[in-house]
């Protein structure tokens, strides 16, 4: 979904810089929720993680392959904020180093795999948090934040692509909505995957108490 | 955590170094709609600044699949030493 130069014309991709940036001083400053100092050296392990898992892109529906993104999982791991500062810490060095994703599309990238996904998936999950009564909520509420996140930023894409002239919507949203919707259960599929990993050998780092939680 | 540490950060880099080279090369979704709907020739190939390592290929290895596991180490390790010290600044400290 990384969205290369050429795109987006100079006022959506200009906004979106601001946007980010925005999110980003926000995320840095004191007005954000802390990460507690235990949780210092999982920021780093679950940013290398995501790097390499987004480098392995699966085939998935007619010659179209798809890679995980890792908004959701950054988020259960390490809250909404640290996760954004993830997803931007990813972007930045595939966009500077590998080329992957344009530079004056970079504050949109961070804008749809930071601030939309990482803030959809983290809204269904709390959703599910706190109205599904079961021990299992957080297996629903995972998977489905994972696949929420994947559609809704690539709905996102879509309209930028349109607000940049590049595409018409009525096109480009079925079209982007349509692949996605599958890449996202890949996304579930993984983001459940590792967090029964977690779950068995750390369960510890997953704050999973359900709503009394909170 | 110590242990946890080095447990994450080698499950990471097997990833990037063993599989990256087996990674699919269809186009991705967004790739794929640019080309069905054909907007896709709108794309600047040339970088407005060049990178590094452009494409996941270490650059002068001959070989694909160790030029894109070279890739995949050196970034991993970039992204988990950068975003070690952006937590360090977003952390709570001691005292």
């Amino acid at each position: 979904m990384h969205i290369p130069d050429g795109f987006l014309d100079t006022k959506t991709w200009s906004s979106l810089a601001v946007a980010s940036g925005a999110v980003m001083a926000v995320a840095l400053s004191g007005k954000a929720k802390r990460i507690s100092e235990e949780q210092v050296p999982l920021m780093g392990i679950a940013a290398a993680f995501i790097f390499a898992a987004q480098m392995i892109n699966l085939p998935v529906a007619g010659g179209t392959s798809g890679h995980f993104m890792g908004a959701m999982l950054a988020a259960i791991l390490l809250g909404p904020w640290a996760a954004f500062l993830i997803m931007a810490t990813v972007l930045i060095v595939q966009c500077l180093v590998f080329q992957d994703g344009g530079l004056l599309a970079l504050g949109a990238n961070i804008f749809n795999m930071g601030v939309v996904a990482v803030g959809s998936g983290w809204l269904v999950y709390n959703l599910v948090r706190r109205f599904m009564a079961s021990e299992k909520w957080w297996r629903i509420g995972s998977f489905g934040g994972a696949w929420v996140s994947i559609v809704l930023s690539a709905a996102v894409v879509a309209v930028e692509l349109s607000l940049s002239g590049a595409v018409a919507l009525k096109q480009a949203l079925p079209a982007m909505v349509g692949v996605h919707t599958i890449i996202g259960i890949v996304e579930g599929v993984i983001t459940l995957a590792v967090l029964e990993f977690i779950h068995k050998v750390r369960p510890d780092l997953l704050a999973l108490g359900g709503a009394a939680d909170e | 955590m110590n242990k946890w540490v080095w447990v994450g950060l080698a499950i990471s880099l097997a990833v990037a170094a063993v599989l990256s080279p087996f990674a699919s090369s269809w186009p991705d979704g967004l790739e794929r709609v640019a080309e069905d709907l054909g907007f896709d020739e709108l794309a600047i190939e040339a970088p407005a600044v060049s990178s590094p390592i452009p494409d996941y290929l270490v650059p002068g290895i001959s070989s694909e699949g160790l030029a894109t596991s070279l890739a995949g180490i050196i970034g991993t390790i970039l992204v988990f030493g950068i975003a070690l010290g952006l937590a360090k600044v977003v952390g709570e400290r001691r005292g």
